[in-house]
């Protein structure tokens, strides 16, 4: 095959052009762009001219800080409390509003506080809205990445085997993949539905009635969850086919040498399957990382980032800044903190999972 | 060590029948190849008393006992294949402890065994590297390592030199033959090579189309082949076949001849033949000789010579169309053209009534 075609250096970057055009059109230049725009103070409309603002957009987003406030003491030094015996603190406000005192946490709005020796540690931040996405987006990655990959692989063990018709299951478990994220989102809402929603009355038949129904979507305490569910559905399928390739790619003469052997189900999976398996695990992880990071049109058409911005998260967070509010420099800097993120995330795994 | 029994074994997949009614018995100690030529079911065969594949029909007894159901690491098999089938991950201490692991060795008593095996394969400095940074022929010794450890009763070899090199094919066939010697373990060995079959066997099963041929020790084999097949598959360079039509029979004998050749009477071997038909006459190319003037039994022309050192190899073609191959003394020098008297002591000359 040593045609001119295929040993010639232009054929070939003749051939990868379109694709590196392509990569350089949409993902180079765009992020460079963002990586201007967020510092500026660049409106999506707005008849002021541009004006370079340095890193003040990232100081704003990222600026977070503790503050201690001590109980506060009637004239004899003793704490005061309420009817319930709670210490009461004096108001957050009063330290990030227009107070000399205390100019670093001026305009800060607090996140949450814990209780600590006998004062209160209050998590200030310009940005709260910002730091509950980027927790929202991390809670999201922790749970999905290892539970989607685990259910994936199991899957594909179950699919990899010799069976009549087990084309048919591989088709099944895929199916959720191919329909469009934003369809199954919208179906998912209807189940989800807290007054005639079809989970309630599942859960509802199953425990014969005692349980009695709530608003998946409608409770901060259930709806990041419930998203989290739905999006470890929806894309396992397509994380079984990645595993089942790597299956596929098993030598089946290991797997005979090692019942040869006498090795048990556990034991040819850990001294077999796992170690065959370990450049797809990178792979799989990698981008089942990514793709939750990238979380945004579940939260887009089931929740808007509610309630109480318990499910927003980085993405939808750009978007909604960029051109819900016009501030196309602060989206902008969300993406650059995202991708950094990402970045790092996805250099650890590499580190980690590194051929020794 | 233990015998091996094979009664009528037969292996279908679906309705394609690939082995078709096998018996064959092994002896302790006893060193048997299946030889065939590629797709005749020596594998097939190998894998059935491996217990790799369901036996469909027939009994499989090793030691007495019928084998046919029990687990392949119930058989007190040790197999060694083609690909070697070590595993990439693993050192290769690891590898030829691997059964020892699994079946959860004291460690001295498996460092004991391992250090054994690898004294045995000469590859005590190769113990701590990892397969990659092995060749063909160490893999190769790895494998038959670990089978060594296993203490088995039967080892069966599957065309275990095939994907070697010429020159490294040699030392490990020889060292395959000391093996034997050393353990005194029964061995049953596949291969495609007549080679390997005649120096390794102590009984050689030539297999076709998923039946026996012949089975008996490898000069028997090579010199009263019991038919067409195995007289063509065993001998290098492979004997010379030349259709004759029978003339006369007579006791232990028929009379035959061909336009090439001059009526000739060879022993039947106990073959019927009917009058006039055609048949075969088998010459090995080792005893076809120049003749002395006026001698010759047929005529053949100098086609072409090949020099191999302890032999030169003659190609003739002879009157009618056949090209036949003779190989005669080194230092005869023949000229490609010459037209030469050609002879052979009938005695060793073997006829069959079957046609190619
Ligand atoms: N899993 C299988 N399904 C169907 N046919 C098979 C299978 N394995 C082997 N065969 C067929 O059985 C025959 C014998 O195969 P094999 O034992 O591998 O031959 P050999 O080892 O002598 O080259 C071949 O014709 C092959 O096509
Ligand atoms: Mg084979």
């Amino acid at each position: 095959m040593a045609s001119k075609l295929t040993t010639s250096n232009r054929a070939g970057w003749a051939f990868a052009l379109p694709g590196f055009g392509l990569i350089l059109l949409f993902i180079v230049i765009p992020f460079f762009f963002a990586f201007y725009l967020s510092l500026t103070n660049q409106r999506l409309v707005s008849p002021n001219p541009t004006e370079y603002v340095g890193f003040s957009n990232y100081e704003k987003l990222l600026s977070i800080s503790v503050l201690t406030i001590e109980p506060e003491v009637d004239t004899a030094g003793v704490v005061l409390r309420d009817d319930a015996g709670e210490a009461q603190y004096p108001r957050v406000r009063s330290f990030t509003r227009n107070n000399p005192d205390f100019p670093q946490y001026d305009g800060m709005r607090e996140w949450f506080r814990w209780h600590w020796g006998g004062t209160a540690k209050v998590v200030v931040a310009t940005d709260v809205v910002f730091w509950k996405s980027l927790r929202n987006t991390l809670m999201f990655v922790l749970v999905v990445a290892p539970v989607q990959a685990a259910l994936a692989l199991g899957l594909a063990l179950l699919v990899n085997q010799k069976l009549r018709g087990i084309n048919i299951y591989r088709a099944i478990y895929f199916m959720p993949v191919v329909v469009s994220i934003v369809v199954v989102s919208l179906l998912f809402r209807f189940i989800y539905d807290g007054n005639d929603g079809l989970l309630n009355n599942i859960l509802s038949f199953l425990t014969f009635g005692l349980f009695e129904g709530r608003d998946w979507l409608g409770s901060p305490d259930t709806a990041l969850g419930a998203i989290k569910a739905m999006s470890i559905w929806q894309a396992v399928g397509f994380h079984m086919v990645i595993w089942l390739s790597g299956l596929q790619t098993i030598s089946p003469t290991l797997y005979e040498a090692s019942s040869i052997e006498g090795a048990s189900k556990w034991q040819t999976f850990r001294y077999v399957t796992w170690p065959g398996l370990r450049n797809t695990a990178v792979l799989v992880i990698i981008v089942i990382t990514m793709q939750a990071f990238a979380l945004f049109a579940q939260i887009d058409v089931m929740t808007n980032g509610g309630p109480l911005d318990s499910t927003t998260t980085l993405v939808f967070q750009a978007v909604e800044r960029g051109y819900g509010k016009q501030d196309i420099s602060g989206a902008a800097a969300i993406s650059v903190v995202l991708f950094l993120i990402v970045l790092s995330i996805s250099m650890l795994q590499r580190y980690i999972t590194r051929a020794r | 060590m233990a015998n091996v029994k094979l009664r009528g074994i037969r292996k279908s997949y679906g309705k394609t029948e690939v082995i078709k009614g096998v018996d064959i018995d092994i002896k302790d100690g006893e060193f048997v190849v299946f030889v065939g030529p590629s797709g005749c079911g020596k594998s097939t065969l190998l894998r059935m008393i491996a217990g790799l594949e369901d036996i469909t029909d027939g009994t499989l007894e090793i030691d007495g006992t019928r084998v046919n159901d029990l687990e392949p690491s119930k058989r007190g098999i040790a197999m060694v294949f083609q690909t070697y089938a070590i595993f990439p991950h693993m050192t290769v201490r690891e590898n030829v402890a691997f059964g020892l692991t699994i079946n959860k060795m004291k460690k001295a008593e498996k460092d004991a065994k391992v250090d054994d095996a690898a004294r045995i394969l000469q590859m005590e400095h190769l113990m701590d590297r990892r397969p990659s940074e092995l060749s063909g022929g160490q893999r190769q010794r790895v494998a038959i390592g670990r089978a060594i450890v296993r203490d088995p009763k039967v080892f069966l070899f599957d065309e275990p030199l095939s994907n070697l090199d010429a020159a490294l094919r040699m030392d490990m066939r020889m060292e395959i033959g000391k093996l034997h010697q050393d353990l005194g373990a029964s061995m049953i060995y596949v291969t495609h090579d007549q080679v390997e079959a005649m120096t390794l066997a102590d009984k050689i099963v030539v297999l076709k189309d998923g039946l026996v041929m012949q089975a008996g020790a490898p000069m028997e084999l090579y010199h009263e082949p019991a038919n067409l097949f195995v007289a063509g598959f065993l001998g290098a360079p492979s004997m010379n076949f030349l259709k004759v039509t029978v003339d006369e029979i007579g006791g232990d004998w028929v009379q035959v001849s061909s336009d090439a050749l001059a009526s000739v009477k060879v022993p039947n071997k106990g073959r019927a033949f009917t009058f006039g038909q055609t048949a075969t006459l088998g010459i090995r190319p080792q005893y076809l000789t120049a003749a002395p003037d006026g001698q010759g039994m047929l005529n053949g022309k100098v086609i072409l010579t090949e020099r191999l050192g302890s032999e030169t190899v003659v190609n003739l073609a002879v009157a009618d169309g056949t090209t036949l191959i003779a190989a005669i003394a080194e230092d005869a020098v023949l000229v490609p053209g010459d037209d030469m008297a050609w002879t052979f002591d009938p005695a060793v000359a073997h006829a069959f009534p079957e046609v190619s």
